[in-house]
């Protein structure tokens, strides 16, 4: 009774908030995201090597034509979390590229192998450069590319993902667009040099080719060589670039909630203790 | 920060200094044996929660700090660096990003609760306006920190709020200008905001201090809203509340590591992630969530008032949104202060806070109908709130009968539960 | 009553102590991040390795090259200075430690065990003063090899301290000639 007015303020609250919500939301903004399984999902979610490995042969045998790496060193594919590699692997990879340094005694500039420490060298010198060979468009860096699309499953899961911790929207909308080049639909204009593509997240049409196709990358694990498995383990693999910490900080961070639980109830009884003997 | 004190010095040490500098019985007197009323609920835990959260974004950001470059060419990269080869480097990194979200989380329920139970009015209007200057410097200090990373949305949401002084007459050009060192956001411009992204937070601490102090000269207020009138009805703040307060941290700081440790980008935007461009803005520039209310604000003002243009109204009432804070203590006219013996007013503030997360939620939306029409529509309800209804409501309404004691309301509240 | 006022405070005692040691766990745990992120990070400790071509250096020549941030010298020594820096008894030097990293802790510090192996005219050795940290310079001093200038340190034609406060010989890090012209370091 003493809470009518207050029933009512919070009836009112729904309704209104419903009517305002409902048709906004439905509309949405930005490519449907479908939500795909990942070993490193959720808060025991681990990087599977095998997939990073395969997704880096990927990366190198297709994506490292236009796409630069250059937040992530060679020495990264050995580092705990990650792929896995062995040192001598990455030593041997790293050789493979061709570095610039310098200046040297001349004041020249010099080519030398790579070394574990460099860098992915990037495709291209200079933005200019990567336009001009990608008919005017740039293909970005894919360093931090699975957290740099703000791809969303709109209302109202991005309030129901706060419990679940999904937040793995980035290769979602990047297997979504690797696996979404399709015939354009009647009445769709796909203007010269651009391809359809619905998964894309500015538009319908977007200047990179299908970079992927059946058989394309030979792998040796006995994985299907199919697109989809390409776009899975590719993705798979541009998250663990994005973040190449996350197995240690979900493992941290079990070890971390396990010891708030316990102490936030020690605490718990203790304030209840001394609390026992007043009023309030 | 009040002369409670019974505090005699124990050891030889003790005395030698109280006799020089009397810190020890000041730090007693305000947070060992200071009065406190005993029916305190959780709500008010959300004071100590802030304080927390205030230290741990001092201790993380003086550790950024020892690897952040605040140059527009390294920035971006130097935050790269932090997250992948600095030792620990992420998790400091995150602890920060998301505690700035946690400590507008903190601070809003904190305002919230003030509101609820009328804790700004007489005697402790100067506690009340001290906390909307620290909310008006936290706004001003989240702003800044979140330009540092240097993604698009850093260079965006500056480009865009430092724009807002444009709209200033005659001399908002000049402003801009002066803001940027320079014709646009540039290098000049992240130095200046980390130079007082640096700062501020310390002038936040001695706020805070002021703040603390204020509050404890008339004591603190409590849900029933009468003062203490005798020893019963208060506990000394240790061990009662100082356990109760970090029983409350611990438990916030759950919440706090569920950000950080698996959702540690869920609160930022997407954006950021990509390094600043002069030459593409973003599709969608949005501000951080616990600005959003006031983004909305901004744009409610869609029509030119007389001779002020739209552009300067909007800033005006994003102002002033803030700005009727400071004068609240004077707008409500009721000298009930908790909002439990005021039905009529506890109708009117979960309205008020029901427009203020409409507003939020519009705030991020495009700049559009039908969203326009409804961020005017929560505009209204929001200023209305402080300038007809809470005037009003003191005149009219009836409350209900105040206990005479804290003891007594406690004991009522015992009665009836059994 | 009587019976649950003494059992009572033990209990209470109990979990006090819980909690505290708990909580002060926690606090160390959380202190170790904190901590940590001041020392080297991963790239620092990545950047292990230079390669120097010495074909420019004449006897009697030395350069300076920086490795970890750090001079290192490398000189041709000349006849003479090997003849002085091995004739000096063992016995006879603050130091008697080769301070090599590329032999054995422990082993002396003859001239042999400071010259690089099988090119005794190569000496390689971080150019920083075992005192307190400065550069000291070359060709000078008592023993006509480095001198400190902060302190007045002396070394010998090794590198060895023989006269001043430095407590070491200068430091051979690891290094190695890779064909006859390429020493690298680290």
């Amino acid at each position: 009774m003493k809470n009518l007015m207050f029933k009512s303020a919070r009836a009112l609250a729904v309704v209104a908030g419903l009517a305002v919500a409902g048709p906004a939301l439905a509309a949405g903004d930005g490519p449907h995201v479908e939500k795909q399984p990942w070993s490193f999902a959720g808060p025991f979610g681990q990087f599977d090597k095998a997939q990073l490995q395969r997704g880096f042969q990927v990366y190198q045998e297709v994506c490292s034509a236009c796409h630069g790496l250059s937040y992530v060193a060679f020495r990264n594919l050995a580092e705990e979390g990650g792929p896995g590699f062995s040192v001598d692997e990455v030593k041997a990879l790293a050789a493979e590229y061709s570095i610039e340094d310098g200046p040297d005694n001349e004041g020249e500039m010099f080519e030398r192998d790579g070394k574990p420490f460099d860098k992915f060298p990037s495709p291209f010198p200079n933005e200019q450069a990567a336009r001009a060979s990608n008919n005017g468009a740039l293909p970005p860096d894919l360093s931090l590319i699975a957290k740099a699309r703000a791809a969303t499953r709109g209302f109202p899961w991005f309030v129901l993902d706060v419990a679940t911790q999904y937040q793995e929207n980035g290769p979602d909308y990047l297997y979504g667009l690797l696996t979404g080049y399709h015939e354009a639909p009647e009445g769709v204009e796909v203007p010269e040099g651009q391809y359809y593509n619905p998964g894309f997240i500015a538009g319908h049409t977007l200047a990179m080719a299908p970079p992927l196709s059946d058989e394309l990358v030979e792998y040796s694990d006995g994985s299907p060589m199919t697109v989809d498995q390409y776009a899975r383990d590719v993705s798979a693999f541009l998250m663990w670039t994005a973040e190449p910490h996350l197995e240690s900080r979900k493992r941290i961070g079990f070890g971390v909630m396990a010891f708030l639980i316990l102490f936030a109830s020690l605490l718990y009884f203790t304030k209840r203790k001394i609390w026992r003997d007043v009023d309030h | 920060m009040a002369g409670h004190s019974t505090y005699e010095p124990q050891n030889a040490g003790a005395k030698w200094l109280e006799r020089r500098l009397p810190v020890l019985s000041l730090v007693h007197g305000s947070f060992v044996a200071f009065p406190t009323p005993k029916n305190l609920n959780y709500w008010w835990t959300f004071g100590g929660i802030a304080f927390f959260v205030l230290v741990v974004q001092l201790i993380t950001g003086i550790v950024l700090v020892m690897h952040y470059t605040p140059n527009d060419a390294l920035a971006f990269a130097s935050v790269e660096h932090i997250m992948r080869d600095v030792n620990y480097g992420w998790l400091m990194r995150y602890l920060h990003s998301n505690g700035a979200s946690m400590f507008f989380f903190a601070v809003y329920i904190h305002i919230f609760r003030g509101m609820y139970y009328g804790s700004y009015k007489e005697p402790r209007e100067i506690a009340w306006i001290l906390g909307v200057l620290l909310f008006f410097l936290m706004v001003l200090t989240a702003f800044m920190g979140y330009v540092l990373p240097w993604g698009q949305m850093s260079l965006w949401g500056a480009t865009v709020i430092t724009s807002l002084f444009s709209a200033v007459p005659v001399v908002g050009e000049a402003i801009t200008t002066w803001l940027w060192g320079g014709f646009a956001v540039g290098n000049p411009t992240l130095n200046r905001f980390f130079s007082l992204h640096y700062l501020l937070p310390f002038v936040i601490l001695g706020v805070v201090m002021l703040h603390i102090w204020a509050f404890h000269v008339a004591g603190n207020n409590n849900p029933v809203g009468v003062d203490p009138k005798s020893d019963k009805d208060t506990v000394p703040f240790h061990p009662y509340y100082t356990l109760k307060d970090l029983f409350a941290i611990v438990v916030f700081m759950i919440l706090f590591s569920w950000f950080v440790f698996y959702l540690p980008n869920y609160l930022g935007h997407a954006d950021n992630y990509i390094p600043a461009n002069p030459m593409v803005t973003p599709a969608h520039i949005v501000p951080e969530w616990f600005l959003l209310p006031f983004y909305a604000i901004l744009r409610a003002i869609t029509f030119d008032i007389g001779p002020i243009p739209s552009k300067l109204g909007g800033v005006i009432a994003m102002g002033g949104a803030i700005a009727i804070l400071f004068v609240l203590p004077w707008l409500d006219t009721s000298k009930v202060r908790s909002a439990n013996y005021r039905p009529v007013y506890r109708f009117f503030f979960w309205l008020f806070f029901f427009t203020t997360i409409m507003l939020g939620w519009l705030g991020s939306k495009p700049a559009e109908q039908p969203y326009i029409a409804w961020i005017q529509f929560f505009t209204v309800l929001y200023f209305a709130h402080f300038l007809i209804v809470l005037p009003v409501l003191g005149l009219i309404e009836t409350p209900r009968k105040v206990p005479d004691s804290i003891n007594d309301a406690v004991l009522g509240k015992s009665s009836d539960a059994a | 009553m009587e019976h649950t006022d003494t059992a009572e405070p033990s209990r209470r005692d109990f979990l006090y102590i819980a909690t505290g040691a708990v909580g002060a766990v926690g606090a160390g745990a959380l202190a170790w991040p904190f901590i940590h992120q001041m020392n080297p990070d991963a790239s620092a400790l990545a950047l292990a390795s230079i390669e120097v071509d010495v074909s420019a250096v004449e006897v009697g020549q030395s350069i300076t090259v920086v490795w970890r941030g750090k001079p290192v010298f490398i000189r041709q020594r000349t006849e003479k200075e090997i003849a002085e820096a091995t004739e000096v008894p063992i016995a006879d030097l603050p130091d008697q430690f080769a301070r090599n990293a590329n032999l054995e802790e422990g082993a002396d510090a003859s001239d042999a065990n400071r010259a690089s192996t099988g090119k005794e005219a190569w000496l390689v050795m971080v150019g920083v003063c075992t005192h307190l940290g400065c550069v000291p310079l070359g060709e000078s001093g008592d023993f006509g090899g480095w001198f400190c200038p902060c302190h007045g340190s002396h070394y010998d034609t090794a590198g060895r301290i023989r006269k001043g406060p430095a407590p070491e010989n200068m430091l051979v890090p690891p290094y190695k000639f890779s064909g006859d012209d390429v020493v690298v370091i680290g």
